[in-house]
């Protein structure tokens, strides 16, 4: 069998697709949310003044938007590693599933070159 | 006792201490392996801290704290930017690297792509990345001596010089390692005792609103709102300063190279946690060390001593704790110094000699011993150098220069690592031109911009190297050159004639099938470890 098939073969197991498909419906909007929360710090404070106004004492709305950002850092983080180690279980169910793929494959080999 | 011989005798202390570890690690450093990744076996806990150590520069103690106390607002720039990337490297590129790298982040592109041309122009991109961080490292440095000891920069930067030298070649990555963990505690420890004595002074009484008010009304409120809307290019400005900081980290060889450290994904991630816990708390102490030293030094005081403000954070600790804890500062910080540009000489030198050295002239062929030789002779290359290039840097703030590495990390790396492990039709040539775009732009339009030309905007506030108008107004490339690596990156692709499914039957490129098993998976012996699941017996040709 040629290397190449292996690759698919796990790519095939259910698990794999499904391990996908979790990291791509949170990862997507997770990046695409951090980003713009990220730029739009610096774009409005380079084109308006609209942060300038002072909340609590000389800390103004500027300062209160860039500590959110260490906080959506920290949150975010942990939701990501928490779910990565969920999907972990993923890996090890499509690492299982192919080498089931591949007994009923190999013992059907294995009787015809007899 | 003076207060310079304190200083001497801390100074003693520490690098006492650091070469003692060196000394120590260095009788573990016995195969290749272990130079470049400590061998794959640092904890996560452990590696977190490296990570911190590795990240948490000159730029961040020096550079930050004196941009906050020159400018205010606009230096917070840099703390929140250095923070958030780690997103882009949590969510993105470290678990997928962690899974198909080796060595270095050439072995990652090499493992979907395999051409040596991918791997000389990744060496390529690591040495520039890596000199223009160690630059502003040893520019650090430089100030750091000069406040100190009173020995002229030139003379602090060739000693600096010398002790990371050393350390490289006897100690490796074990030693770097250790050495990095050590200082990020000893960091962390002055930078939270500085804050403390900021923070315990009549004026604030451990209220941090009052380090703000005190800020407004002594000094302006212009240090504490962020500068006024200047026009387009100077918002753009702003704006590309901020794409380069988001997401330089990604690319960044000394940085991605910790994720290799570790046994696994898993490992990897939990270090990052340990890293962005640590790396978050110290910027968010970073207006407290920048308003500080404005408040307690005086912004005269500091500008007078460094024009770019890259000694506010020692003179803070004189200022408030004495002759002693100003030689612990000082020592930490050059503690910093020495090993952040020993991770960046790691980095650098392996590139070279693992990536261009053993897989490009010898083809594969080089024996560990011979690779092992070429990576300690690099290192004293690169580090010579590095020491040649910043010598004539002095007047610059240590955070701009390494804004303008993370810059070069951001347009050359980054575009061609994100579409290895995401696009299925990215190609060896699309790989090579994407990697050659981003490098040469990024630092083609450093060279027209005001960082070297004369320019219309008084910052930043430098002689210009080339007495000429500046063509490129921008000060921060990243706004152009990043996408113009992604555009080489696209175009090489399309023009390099042959699909990735060509390549593939050629054995230019592996299939993308396996790249993406393997980056999500962490599989790489597909044979073996699928296989040994299930022990087969093989029907005998005998």
């Amino acid at each position: 069998m040629e290397r190449q098939d292996e690759w698919i073969r796990v790519e095939r197991t259910s698990a794999f697709k499904e391990l996908v498909q979790k990291r791509k419906a949170f990862i997507i909007p997770a990046t695409i949310f951090f980003l713009v929360f990220y730029f739009g710090l610096p774009f409005l404070t380079a084109f308006t003044t609209v942060l300038d106004a002072n909340v609590i004492g000389a800390i103004n709305l500027a300062y209160i938007y860039a500590f959110a950002q260490f906080v959506m850092t920290w949150v975010l983080m942990h939701i990501y590693v928490s779910r990565a180690n969920r999907w972990d279980d993923l890996v090890d169910r499509a690492r299982r599933e192919a080498a089931e793929g591949d007994e009923t494959s190999d013992t059907d080999g294995a009787g015809r070159s007899e | 006792m003076s207060d310079q011989a304190i200083s001497i005798i801390f100074f003693v202390l520490i690098i006492a201490l650091t070469l003692g570890i060196t000394v120590w690690a260095s009788r573990k450093n016995k195969s290749t392996s272990d130079h470049y990744v400590a061998g794959g076996e640092i904890k996560g806990w452990q590696n977190g801290l490296a990570i911190s150590g590795d990240y948490l520069s000159a730029a961040s103690f020096l550079g930050i704290a004196g941009a906050i106390s020159l400018t205010g607002f606009s230096g917070f720039y840099l703390s929140i930017g250095f923070l958030v990337a780690y997103l882009v490297v949590l969510l993105l590129v470290a678990e997928p690297l962690r899974n198909l790298g080796k060595y270095t982040f050439a072995d990652m592109l090499a493992s979907r792509f395999n051409k040596s041309s991918v791997r000389s122009a990744a060496a390529l991109s690591t040495i520039a990345i890596s000199m223009f961080y160690m630059v502003a490292q040893l520019n650090g440095a430089g100030a750091l001596i000069e406040l100190l000891l009173g020995i002229n920069y030139t003379l602090s930067v060739i000693v600096i010089g010398i002790l990371m030298t050393f350390y490289i070649v006897a100690g490796g990555m074990v030693a770097t390692t250790w050495i990095q963990i050590v200082k990020a505690v000893l960091l962390i420890a002055g930078t939270l005792t500085l804050s403390f004595l900021v923070l315990a002074q009549p004026s604030i009484g451990f209220n941090p609103i009052n380090l703000f008010n005190e800020v407004d009304s002594q000094i302006g409120s212009d240090m504490v709102v962020p500068p006024p809307p200047a026009g387009l290019v100077a918002g753009l400005d702003v704006i590309s300063l901020n794409i380069a900081l988001v997401l330089g980290t990604a690319g960044l060889p000394h940085i991605l190279i910790r994720f290799l450290t570790v046994p696994d994904a898993k490992t990897a991630r939990s270090s990052i946690v340990t890293a962005t816990w640590i790396i978050g708390l110290f910027y968010l102490l970073t207006p407290v060390l920048g308003y500080g030293a404005a408040l307690f030094v005086g912004q005269d005081a500091i500008a007078k001593q460094n024009p770019a403000g890259n000694t506010a954070a020692p003179q803070l600790a004189e200022a408030l704790g004495g002759p002693i804890f100003f030689a612990f500062i000082s020592a930490v910080a050059f503690a910093t110094i020495v090993a952040v540009v020993a991770g960046l000489v790691v980095a650098a030198s392996s590139a070279f000699a693992h990536d261009f050295y053993s897989n490009v002239i010898r083809g594969g062929e080089a024996s560990e011993q011979e690779q092992l030789r070429a990576a300690r002779f690099t290192a004293v290359g690169i580090s010579i150098l590095a020491i040649l290039l910043a010598i004539p840097a002095a007047s610059l703030n240590v955070a701009f220069l390494v804004a303008l590495a993370f810059a070069v990390a951001a347009s050359a790396n980054v575009p061609v690592i994100l579409l290895t492990i995401f696009w299925q039709r990215f190609n060896t040539t699309g790989a090579v031109t994407g990697i050659l775009v981003g490098l040469i732009s990024c630092i083609v339009l450093i060279i027209l911009s005001p960082n070297v030309m004369t320019g219309p905007n008084p910052e930043p506030p430098l002689t210009p190297i080339i007495p000429i108008e500046a063509p490129f107004p921008f000060v921060y490339p990243a706004l152009f050159s990043v996408p113009l690596g992604f555009l080489g990156c696209y175009l090489g692709t399309l023009l390099g004639g042959r699909g990735a499914e060509r390549e593939r039957e050629q054995g230019v490129q592996v299939s993308y099938d396996e790249i993406r098993v393997r980056s999500l998976t962490g599989i790489s012996n597909i044979e073996q470890e699928i296989h040994e699941a299930t022990p087969q017996e093989e029907p005998r040709t005998t």
